[in-house]
């Protein structure tokens, strides 16, 4: 498990880097959100899905979507707008969803997708199915009032549903404590869902809490909310590359950046070992890069396939 | 012949569909108690996880509504205000009608939305009755306004059966309307076609939903002077625009009475269409809400700000 979660936060951290150098040659067009610094949540929780979960995943996306199994050379053809694209190049960085996966889609709208895994999570059950939701959204949704509307659903009706709050100091460049009165995790309580902080840099930290969120979820007992602290190493935006926000102080920065998931799931596996998954991550990569820039571009008379489920 | 209401149509189609399809399920404020009555009896019969009861929590309820259809059921959302739909029109023309699109059709988002009681509910004055049909059909989202009860079932069974979105208004003014018919003769109706709701020759007067049966009222005190055709589109989107232009070939002339507020409203719409496919021997015409109208309490007032009889039947007169 150690090294399947290192495999994770390593795959997700080099995808994540090669992806901006593809923004800074023009590959990917509009930019990408890095998920940098915050991996280790991404693969604790995912790791502790079964085959018939589903996740829903946040404008941050990559990691979820590549922790949750999805192919990168495919995530990376999407990010370029690719034909091969998980989504056929019609969702970009912002929307990649792998329904084989049981990946409900990333939702730009802040705040939106935890009431769609809500839903999808009750249907799961009505259908007679033990799956569970996870639902990944940071701390600047905690101040959305469609995701405590989804809260207290999920509490009243004892939804499956992990909720995972990635609280990386900043929705955008507003710090928590300028944004969250009260808690982050008094919210939840406040709805009756048994809520915790755990250290999201560290991969099996998360994973053994999301295991007893999933199983008691999976019990009928309805949902856990799971606040992760963690640190965004990188900018909100890759446009921040290009500007010069004074939000962060390079102090803060620094400090940040010490506790990084690679670091701390990296020092758990011997130097061979590690080496041996740095070298399957890069040719993986290597390959998915060469995928992905091989793929065919969309043709632009079919920029409005798949509008409707069928002919209108 | 036994009599249905349109109210009764609404809840014969949903207990139907709930009966065939194990999918489908309900839900929305007070309908377990039916204070709308759109769902009587529904509750008894079909239990709480089908006739869901839910809290005043509108958006999440209805991104709930789309989780639930990205895993395969049919969820029915009844709204009890049509100003609600401005509350959720994130939630269904920024998430639920772009799921399709944006991930490449790897889902289907078959969520039916219901407003029992559309536009004007007189005496409910500014914020309970707009009937904001057209910001549907703008976005492209499937959007209905059924007039008859044996529409309302029909359409209803197929917006529930359709694979996209659907928003599906009853008019208040409609809702009271009732109807001979034979109950073995309910069926679907497809979206996007219309109908002749009286057959003409000498102007077309295109309406939808309760105005239907004021352009009907109107023709026929009408008739000696001039032969009208009513044409209720009954989908707003998509248009049966063959449908349409047939018609106003026909007759060379055409007014569209809508509830909606003028500016870019459903009426502008028809005119657009048809000004790209007819040749005209009179300039059409509009019967509308005025532009960015806010329906006034006072009943005078709501009555001179809605589309009506009166108006409809000067503008007719000044064409002939
Ligand atoms: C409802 C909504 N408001 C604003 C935005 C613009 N926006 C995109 S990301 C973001 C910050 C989100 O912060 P947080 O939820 O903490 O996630 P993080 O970016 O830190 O991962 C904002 C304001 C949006 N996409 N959706
Ligand atoms: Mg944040």
């Amino acid at each position: 498990m150690s090294t399947d979660l290192y495999r994770t936060v390593r795959l997700i951290r080099r995808f994540e880097e090669r992806a901006i150098e593809f923004v800074r040659s023009g590959e990917i067009v509009g930019g990408i959100h890095p998920y940098v610094g915050q991996e280790g949540i991404a693969a604790g929780v995912c790791a502790a899905l079964g085959p018939d979960d589903v996740i829903t995943s946040t404008h941050r996306g990559h990691g979820h979507v590549l922790a949750r199994g999805a192919n990168p050379a495919r995530l990376m053809a999407e990010l370029m707008g690719r034909e091969s694209g998980l989504n056929k190049g019609r969702g970009g960085s912002m929307h990649a969803a792998d329904f084989s996966l049981g990946i409900l889609g990333a939702n730009a709208i802040v705040g939106a997708a935890g009431s769609i895994a809500t839903g999808a999570a009750w249907a799961l059950r009505q259908q007679g199915k033990d799956s569970v939701a996870a639902t990944f959204f940071g701390d600047g949704a905690m101040n959305e009032g469609m995701l405590l509307e989804a809260f207290n659903l999920a509490a009243l009706w004892q939804v499956p549903v992990v909720f995972v709050c990635e609280n990386n100091g900043y929705a955008t460049t507003m710090p928590v404590a300028s944004a969250v009165a009260g808690s982050i995790t008094g919210r939840a309580r406040a709805f009756g869902i048994p809520a915790f902080t755990v250290d999201g840099q560290d991969p099996e930290k998360v994973l053994e809490a999301t295991s007893t969120a999933v199983a008691r979820a999976r019990a009928g007992k309805g949902p856990t909310f799971l606040e992760c602290t963690t640190y965004r190493f990188d900018a909100h935006h890759t446009f921040e590359h290009r500007t010069r926000l004074t939000y962060r102080s390079t102090e803060e920065i620094t400090t940040g950046r010490s506790r990084c998931p690679v670091e701390i799931q990296g020092a758990r596996l011997t130097a061979a070992d590690r080496a041996a998954v740095d070298a399957e991550v890069e040719s993986l990569l290597e390959a998915a890069a060469g995928i992905a820039l091989g793929s065919a571009h969309p043709d632009p008379a079919a920029a409005l396939s798949y509008l409707y489920a069928g002919e209108i | 012949m036994p009599k249905l209401s349109y109210l009764k149509a609404l809840n014969r189609a949903l207990a139907d569909e709930l009966e065939r399809d194990p999918a489908v399920f309900v839900l929305g404020e007070d309908i377990r108690a039916a204070a709308s009555n759109v769902t009587a009896g529904l509750h008894a019969r079909f239990g709480s996880d089908r006739v869901l009861d839910t809290p005043l929590s509108e958006q999440a309820f209805t991104n709930f509504a789309t989780g639930a259809a990205l895993v395969g059921m049919r969820p029915v959302i009844e709204f009890q205000i049509p100003s609600l739909l401005f509350l959720v029109f994130e939630q269904i023309a920024n998430q639920a009608h772009k799921f399709s699109l944006m991930t490449g059709g790897q889902c289907k988002v078959p969520v039916t939305y219901v407003v029992p009681g559309s536009g004007s509910r007189t005496g409910w004055a500014g914020q309970h009755s707009d009937h904001p049909y057209s910001l549907f059909a703008h976005v492209g989202v499937k959007t209905v306004v059924p007039a008859t009860p044996a529409d309302a079932y029909g359409l209803l069974v197929t917006a529930i059966r359709d694979d996209d979105p659907v928003v599906f208004f009853a008019p208040s003014a409609a809702l009271g309307v009732r109807d001979d018919l034979d109950f073995a003769a309910l069926a679907p109706v497809p979206l996007g076609v219309g109908r002749v709701a009286r057959a003409g020759d000498d102007v077309t007067v295109v309406a939808l939903g309760h105005l239907v049966h004021d352009a009907l009222a109107v023709a026929d005190e009408l008739a000696q002077r001039m032969s009208v055709e009513v044409f209720d589109p009954r989908t707003v989107y998509p248009l049966d625009v063959d449908g349409l232009i047939a018609s106003v070939q026909k007759t060379g002339r055409l007014v569209v009475i809508d509830d909606s507020n003028r500016t870019s409203g459903f009426a502008a719409e028809v005119l657009a269409v048809v000004a790209e496919h007819c040749t005209l021997t009179a300039p059409p015409r509009r019967v509308t809400r005025p532009d960015g109208a806010v329906l006034p309490f006072a009943l005078a007032l709501d009555r001179a700000v809605q589309p009506g009889r009166e108006q409809l039947l000067t503008t007719l007169l000044e064409m002939s």
